[in-house]
């Protein structure tokens, strides 16, 4: 008798979620789950690591352009990150470092080791190519969630990868794009691919990842980022090495512009 | 006291790696015969990270007008040089970095000069930064004139532009916390400015008796110079307050027959305030001095803005406008004492780093115009080729650019990187 009281409550209770879950619009599904994706994703302190940019033209010439940086994983607001130009040699050395912030405009500083000069790099900055490649400066900035207005789609099968397929809308009139098509991998939840939308709301640019790997048993890093421009054939080659996670020397005190000014 | 200070702690760092030198050598006797790249290879612990790095340079500058004085010319060939050593150790706690440069001039001797732009070592203790050599400083937002600017000497060798700085010595000590950070500097042995030669473009036309030099100071060129820096960011505000006490960079030029001119240096306080604001695609900026010497007390300040946008190719555009005051009149060499300035930058975003950056100075009051152009683009992966154009319109008798009125230029260059 007690035990199928407690079976109905339980029953009942379900019934209740999932009606609750149903009753979500999709605004607040797609909300949900970039939520639940940041969770996921919550805890993971500092990180470093290393990468190899190819921009490839339509004529299938290559050029490579080498970075490393390290980032800092910020409570309550957007990550800290500092990121070091190696190549080309001619930018060797310039280094930027940026304050994402989850609300409001990002603060940026390039230090150039020539004029040994540090200068603040305006926000509106966002949404121009970074280094030539077909990756803007707001698609490698970190991916607040408050960054964007979410609109939950279907589950789809995206190379045989059962995705959440949830649209987003940048909130910065800043931002180069009207429309983010994200596809979050349903067991994890970690991003595989990325449609962008421009002003008139044509398809400009696809970004897929590969080569994840877990790492400290919960944060899947991308070892592969590739970015291809539908308007002009062009395509930019990310490849991550060298993750490194729980640096003791990777704290607030590494984002200061007398670090700006060091970092080699 | 300073060179002393600077010598010991060169030796003593020297000797540290000569001394790990010989212990590697006796325990890799065998491989002797390995060619020199390698052996240096081993030598350098590896605990110790270093690098060397540079360019080199090729110049052609073409003057538009015949040289006023007489020796000038108006086509002259130059390269430069600039070698980067780099080595830290301790966990990137300590470190020596070296910056050299050399110009060959084709015709000016005077020109044809070398300086140890950086040469230091540096520890880092926590929050606590302490150098100790040659360093170079940059202070300052705005883009027209660099008021605050002022531990390094201008190289004017190379022209009166921010990366023509003399390498400064110095004991630096930084700290920064939640308050901002604060710099003290401790500096002596003073570089005096020097002008180009009889053969040289850019010049005046009296011949300057550097022998005659005079300081203030009676400790001459090794007064003890100290300058003081708090700065802080603050979400989009970035802001820096500043004190230098000790020689003028700046020269004054006394002269008993009207053509041999000795330059004079002042003692100077010098107090500086920098100010930067963002607010969306806008950033304005403020540089503001008070300079105070036996003489006179003089302001000066710097204040406008930059609007960036990005263009529908991808295109970074920046427009720059500011507004140069200075209480100093025809004693300024820059000329920049009620002078509206207009600038204009654009960057390509494009795989070669293609980017242009124009601008143009006009005195309210007497009319002078200067303006600058320049533009550079990356060749393959380490060559770089720029073109630049310098020139004067309508300038006025009273100010100091009147002597170099015919000296506007265009400059092409190619570098190489490694």
């Amino acid at each position: 008798m007690k035990m199928r009281k407690i079976k109905s409550i339980l029953l009942g209770g379900l019934l209740l979620v999932v009606t609750v879950v149903s009753a979500q619009t999709p605004e607040e599904k797609g909300l949900a789950i970039a939520l639940q994706a940041e969770l996921a994703d919550n805890g993971w302190g500092n990180s470093s690591n290393s990468l190899t940019m190819t921009l490839k033209n339509k004529n299938g010439q290559t050029t490579v352009r080498k970075t490393h940086g390290f980032f800092l994983e910020v409570p309550g607001d957007g990550d800290m990150s500092m990121t070091v130009f190696d190549t080309p040699k001619d930018v060797k050395g310039t280094a930027s470092m940026t304050f994402t912030h989850k609300v409001g405009d990002d603060d940026q500083w390039l230090y150039l080791p020539a004029l040994k000069r540090v200068k603040r790099i305006s926000s509106s900055n966002k949404s121009g190519p970074f280094m030539g490649s077909e990756f803007a400066f707001e698609d490698l900035s970190s991916q607040e969630v408050e960054k964007f207005n979410h609109k939950y789609i279907s589950l789809v099968k995206v190379s045989g990868t059962v995705c959440h397929k949830i649209e987003r809308y940048p909130v910065s009139k800043k931002s180069g794009y009207t429309k983010i098509i994200i596809y979050l991998n349903k067991e994890n939840l970690r991003p595989e691919m990325l449609s962008f939308f421009d002003r008139k709301g044509a398809k400009l640019k696809t970004l897929t990842y590969s080569g994840y790997q877990q790492y400290l048993g919960k944060y899947w890093r991308a070892s592969a980022m590739k970015m291809v421009n539908h308007l002009n054939g062009k395509e930019t080659l990310l490849s991550f090495e060298n993750y490194k996670f729980n640096d003791p020397t990777i704290t607030k005190d590494s984002f200061t512009q007398n670090s700006l000014k060091r970092v080699k | 006291m300073i060179k002393h200070l600077v010598f010991t702690v060169l030796f003593f760092n020297l000797s540290v790696v000569y001394a790990q030198e010989i212990q590697e050598e006796i325990i890799e006797e065998e491989l002797v015969e390995e060619v020199v790249f390698e052996v240096v290879a081993i030598v350098v612990p590896a605990k110790y990270t270093w690098e060397i790095s540079g360019n080199i340079q090729g110049d052609y500058r073409y003057f538009e007008a015949e040289g006023l004085y007489f020796g000038q010319e108006q086509e002259y060939f130059s390269s430069i040089f600039n070698p980067e050593i780099y080595v830290e150790w301790d966990n990137r706690n300590q470190l020596v970095q070296f910056k050299g440069f050399a110009r060959l001039n084709q015709h000016d001797i005077e020109q044809t000069h070398w300086d140890i732009r950086e040469l230091y070592y540096q520890k880092i203790i926590a929050n606590w930064e302490v150098s100790v050599g040659k360093k170079q400083i940059y202070w300052g937002f705005t883009e027209s004139n660099h008021l605050v600017n002022i531990i390094n000497q201008d190289d004017f060798l190379e022209g009166n532009g921010v990366a023509n700085k003399l390498g400064q010595s110095m004991i630096h000590i930084s700290n920064y916390g939640d308050m901002g950070t604060i710099d003290v500097m401790v500096m002596n042995d003073f570089n005096p400015i020097q002008f180009p030669g009889a053969k040289g473009r850019l010049r005046p036309p009296f011949f300057i008796d550097y022998n005659s030099t005079t300081y203030e100071s009676k400790d001459g060129k090794n007064n003890t110079d100290l300058a003081v820096r708090w700065s802080h960011s603050i979400n989009a505000v970035d802001v820096g307050v500043s004190h230098f006490k000790g020689t003028s960079r700046t020269p004054l030029f006394t002269t008993t027959d009207g053509v041999n001119f000795a330059p004079h240096y002042e003692l100077i306080d010098q107090t500086g305030l920098e100010l930067q604001a963002s607010s969306g695609s806008m950033l304005w900026k403020l540089e503001a001095i008070q300079r105070k010497s036996k003489r006179k007390t003089i302001q000066a300040y710097t204040i406008g803005g930059e609007y960036t946008l990005v263009t529908k190719r991808g295109y970074d555009v920046g427009l720059l406008a500011e507004y140069n005051y200075d209480n100093r009149g025809a004693e300024s060499i820059t000329g920049l004492n009620d002078d509206i300035f207009v600038g204009l930058r654009i960057g390509l975003n494009d795989g070669q780093s293609t980017s242009f950056l124009g601008g143009m100075s006009k005195d309210n009051e007497s009319g002078t115009i200067s303006y600058f152009a320049e533009a550079n683009r990356r060749l393959g992966d380490s060559w770089k080729v720029s073109a630049k154009a310098f020139g004067f319109k309508d300038v006025a008798k009273d100010e100091f650019l009147y002597l170099l009125r015919k000296d506007g230029f265009i400059e092409i260059s190619l570098a190489k990187y490694f």
